[in-house]
């Protein structure tokens, strides 16, 4: 039966929606409604919330002072890069934990997770050397690897849990039905699985973007993505609110509308499996 | 052709032995059903033969050819699953298609076939449908239809119509028997439900943990039981059973006599009981009576009678239709 609910309960219920909505959403909200305000208004007290003068200042600045694009595009290269990586290595190993899994598998995904567990900070010095040693500090190519070993549980996880998804006795028939491996993982496994697939690249593009311990640890200028950009505006010479705020807005714009287009696609892949 | 032949085929899984070395021959064009209780392995059976498990020992032959380390798509048969097992990103065409596509054939041909397969099976109008829009039916037919598109040389059929509602059961139990007549293609079919094995089967496989118990067609095990487990779980009701002093007069350890052949009168009798509750079915009552001495048993009574809760009955066996097993459960005869 369902649950009867009154209007005066939905209602109380909507308003408070979107105060919680609203509470999480705020930060963004003012961190872009600061990013077109002076810096003396960004600080004025009491605050500002819409009447001031809109300037857009601060946007043309920060792209004078450091190169925008430039981080833009390490950004790009270093999350989807890391993410394509991570599939690749994952499908196989997922492929084969949800399909043929062994008496260890569960041990296995376990373990691959745990490591999620540990700080970062605790191996970052022998990471950092190795880095050193191999000449890959502030380089793409070390950022996009670092990124896709430490997604890399997270993917397989997913991965598997989508694959587990599919019954086994569709494998078997197309099995009966004179497939061969190739056969199967062309034209029944992969269709079958392409929403959860789709999902994982989604939600891994998103972490690596966000990503700042290790991108702000192992770059310095030539592979800096655009989490060393907005940090460059928080030291050295003081805080300038506006200019952080324009920064900020640069960087995570490009990931929220990405989010935003794929939101159905996301929402789909993370409650994939639980409605059948 | 399609004669199936096993030898001494085993079965485990680790150490524990799901079917130990058994025989069994499975005739060309032969309606054989495997039935049993869940876990008797039955599924089993017919996965072996499939080629989905490989066998631990012996050897499967089809058609004389050992075919025990064949890959399943090379035995030449079809298989159609409890779950149907479509695939839900193809239309109802794509998935009959499947199997002809993966065998390389001319795509005039695949037209053609899928077209008439669609047409014996009443499925015309759903062809560009997703098995998600049909019903459980129409999704069982379509397993079927993939499965007939290759003309195997046998049919699997794994619990078809466990997922279906009573009504359509015994539809689709009437389709599968005329396709049979039809097509008179060897067919395997498992299921734990004895009325399907009954109706259905040209022969039937009676497991029991893994053991072939008896083998025989439906009347056969109906009439001749070899021992008190296929007694006991072919016929609906059940057999009744008794034992102790009642079956000694008939010098056996255990009687069973099925509820069609207890005489029930108001009057006299060999037995007296109580009658409990009494399931009216129309056609027929199933009376519940408690016999003192014996215990409880079901009789099979006219549609018309009217018998009260804590009435008195006397009941009567056809003596001659009384079966006798000994100390080991096996039928005396």
């Amino acid at each position: 039966m369902a649950r009867a609910v009154t209007n005066q309960r939905k209602i109380i219920n909507t308003v408070i929606a979107w105060a919680i909505g609203l509470l999480i959403f705020f930060p963004i909200l003012w961190t872009f409604l600061t990013s077109f305000k002076t810096e003396a208004t960004a600080i004025a007290d009491p605050p500002v919330f819409l009447f001031f003068d809109w300037t857009l200042e601060n946007y043309t600045e920060v792209q004078e002072r450091s190169d925008y694009f430039k981080h833009f595009i390490n950004s790009v290269i270093i999350a989807v890069g890391s993410t394509i990586l991570g599939v690749l290595i994952a499908i196989p190993a997922a492929w084969s934990m949800a399909f043929v899994p062994s008496k260890r598998t569960k041990d296995i995904l376990l373990w691959m997770l745990s490591t999620k567990m540990l700080p970062a900070v605790g191996v970052l010095y022998p990471i950092y050397l190795i880095f050193i040693e191999l000449g890959i500090l502030d380089s793409k190519i070390g950022l996009t690897v670092i990124l896709m070993l430490i997604n890399l549980p997270i993917i397989v996880w997913m991965l598997y849990t989508y694959f587990k998804e599919i019954p086994h006795e569709i494998l078997e028939a197309s099995r009966m039905d004179g497939a061969t491996l190739k056969a199967e993982i062309l034209y029944v496994l992969t269709p079958m699985a392409v929403p959860g697939i789709a999902s994982t690249i989604l939600l891994n593009i998103i972490l690596a973007w966000n990503e700042a311990f290790w991108t702000l640890n192992l770059t310095a200028a030539k592979a800096a993505p655009l989490t060393a950009f907005i940090a460059s505006y928080s030291s050295p010479e003081g805080l300038f609110y506006a200019k952080l705020s324009a920064a900020s807005t640069m960087a995570i714009a490009p990931i929220l509308i990405m989010g935003w287009f794929s939101q159905k696609q996301l929402v789909r892949g993370l409650t994939f499996g639980a409605v059948k | 052709m399609g004669r199936i032949t096993l030898q001494q085929v085993a079965k485990s899984f680790g150490t524990t032995e799901v079917i130990p070395p058994l025989d069994l021959e499975v005739n060309d064009g032969e309606f054989v059903v495997f039935v049993g209780p869940s876990g008797c392995g039955k599924s089993t059976l017919l996965r072996l033969i499939a080629g989905l498990e490989d066998v631990s020992g012996g050897t499967i032959l089809i058609d004389g050819e050992d075919v025990s380390n064949t890959p399943p798509a090379k035995r030449g048969l079809a298989m159609v699953f409890q779950s149907y097992a479509l695939y839900p990103h193809m239309s109802v065409r794509k998935n009959i298609a499947f199997p002809l596509k993966m065998a390389g054939v001319a795509k005039a041909d695949i037209k053609k076939k899928v077209e008439n397969a669609a047409q014996v099976l009443n499925l015309t109008e759903y062809l560009d449908r997703r098995p998600g829009q049909l019903s459980g039916g129409q999704r069982q037919r379509v397993a079927i239809g993939r499965s007939i598109v290759r003309e195997p040389e046998a049919f699997l059929f794994d619990e078809p119509l466990s997922n279906l509602d009573a009504a359509l059961r015994g539809n689709m139990r009437l389709e599968i028997s005329e396709l049979h007549q039809s097509l008179k293609t060897t067919m395997v079919y498992v299921t734990h439900d004895q009325v399907e094995a009954m109706t259905m089967a040209d022969k039937i496989v009676v497991l029991q943990k893994g053991v072939i118990e008896q083998v025989g067609s439906p009347l056969d095990l109906y009439r001749n039981p070899a021992n008190l487990f296929v007694a006991g779980f072919i016929g609906s009701p059940a057999m009744n059973f008794a034992s102790g002093a009642t079956a000694q007069e008939f010098d056996a350890t255990t009687i069973g006599f099925r509820p069609e052949h207890l005489k029930l009168s108001p009057e006299g009798g060999d037995w007296t009981g109580t009658v409990g509750v009494s399931e009216h079915l129309g056609s027929d009552t199933f009376v519940h009576v408690d016999i003192e001495g014996v215990g409880k048993v079901t009789a099979r009574a006219d549609g018309d009678i009217s018998l009260g809760y804590g009435d008195t009955v006397f009941l009567t066996p056809d003596r001659a239709r009384v079966h006798r097993f000994d100390v080991h459960g096996l039928a005396l005869r």
